[in-house]
């Protein structure tokens, strides 16, 4: 089991940075077109982390044009070039599926106060 | 020239390509393997190798087996197993076979046995379709007809019935080699392979002329 578990810790990115259910974040996607590539930023909540290790996933939730888009990233991909935390948020749940459910005014979540 | 090696499947992960795709594996641990006999057409009709895998002590072997490493001064082994190979004078007794015959891209065919399941129903075995669970069903996982009345007046061969499944020899065909580490003797291999983890299995050259060169 040990060989799996380097396999897999050889492969997890540390410059990852910390951030839970709640965030806003801003993950910046490597995208190719051709044989250029370039950065593309999908910001929005994450409304839930999912598995751990190598397997540890993370969905982003965003209203573009009023359609509701979620896109789900492996954490430690080599297509996300860099992740920044925009605003923490507070929450009582793990999963914010919720958000689905609502519009406007109902989608805010408050800011976590230290 | 033909290249097969002997491993060990450690269990399966997933890993990241440089395209950023995330591809199952199954981590192997193959080789060293040392050759501990040539069989030539001349002596034994058909040429062949034999190599052992696997280092174990010496009071785990019997006295037959212990003089037949003897003679080839090589290490004991658990595992020996032949390999037919077309090549026989690239191969000596008690030269190497190591993992990085195989390198990245290449194509193999990975032999093993299959888990076993035990005396397992017809669903399970032969993949039938279950009875309706009530309404009055008195047909609920059974094997279904045995056949026609007085003619034959048998039930015929190769009817699907229920018995032991697993424990079979099986081969699977074409796949690739997503990385290789020679010093930890690793073949990180797309996809699932047969049997449970410390499973001994066969690794070839695939017989699939498309993926060859």
């Amino acid at each position: 089991m040990d060989i799996i578990k380097a396999i897999e810790s050889e492969q997890i990115r540390k410059d990852i940075p910390e951030f839970n259910v709640g965030d806003t974040v801003r993950v910046y996607v490597k995208v190719v077109e051709g044989n250029r590539q370039r950065l593309q930023a999908f910001e929005g909540v994450v409304i839930q982390k999912k598995n751990g290790g190598i397997r540890e996933t993370f969905t982003v939730r965003r209203v573009s044009y009023g359609v509701g888009v979620e896109r789900t990233f492996p954490l430690h991909s080599p297509m996300i070039d860099h992740i920044e935390v925009i605003r923490k948020g507070k929450v009582r749940r793990a999963k914010l599926f919720y958000l689905r459910n609502r519009v406007g005014k109902a989608t805010k979540i408050r800011e976590k106060g230290f | 020239m033909t290249k097969a090696i002997l491993g060990k499947k450690l269990g399966m992960t997933q890993v990241f390509t440089e395209d950023g795709l995330l591809v199952p594996v199954t981590v192997v641990e193959a080789g060293p393997c040392v050759v501990t006999q040539v069989k030539t057409p001349e002596k034994d009709g058909y040429s062949a190798i034999q190599v052992g895998f696997e280092d174990i002590p010496e009071r785990l072997l019997n006295k037959p087996l212990k003089g037949h490493f003897d003679k080839a001064k090589v290490p004991y082994k658990r595992y020996l197993r032949e390999l037919r190979v077309s090549n026989i004078g690239d191969y000596k007794v008690g030269s190497q076979i190591k993992a990085d015959i195989f390198s990245k891209g290449d194509r193999v065919d990975v032999t093993g046995y299959t888990k076993g399941k035990g005396f397992t129903g017809n669903i399970k075995r032969w993949n039938h379709s279950r009875g309706p669970e009530s309404h009055g069903s008195k047909y609920h996982r059974g094997p279904g007809s045995m056949g026609s009345n007085t003619f034959p007046g048998r039930v015929l061969k190769t009817k699907k019935l229920p018995g032991r499944m697993g424990v079979e020899r099986v081969t699977i065909q074409n796949l690739e080699v997503v990385k290789v580490d020679p010093e930890k003797n690793l073949l990180l291999i797309k996809g699932a392979v047969p049997g449970p983890k410390g499973a001994l299995l066969v690794i070839k050259e695939t017989v699939k002329q498309a993926a060859k060169k």
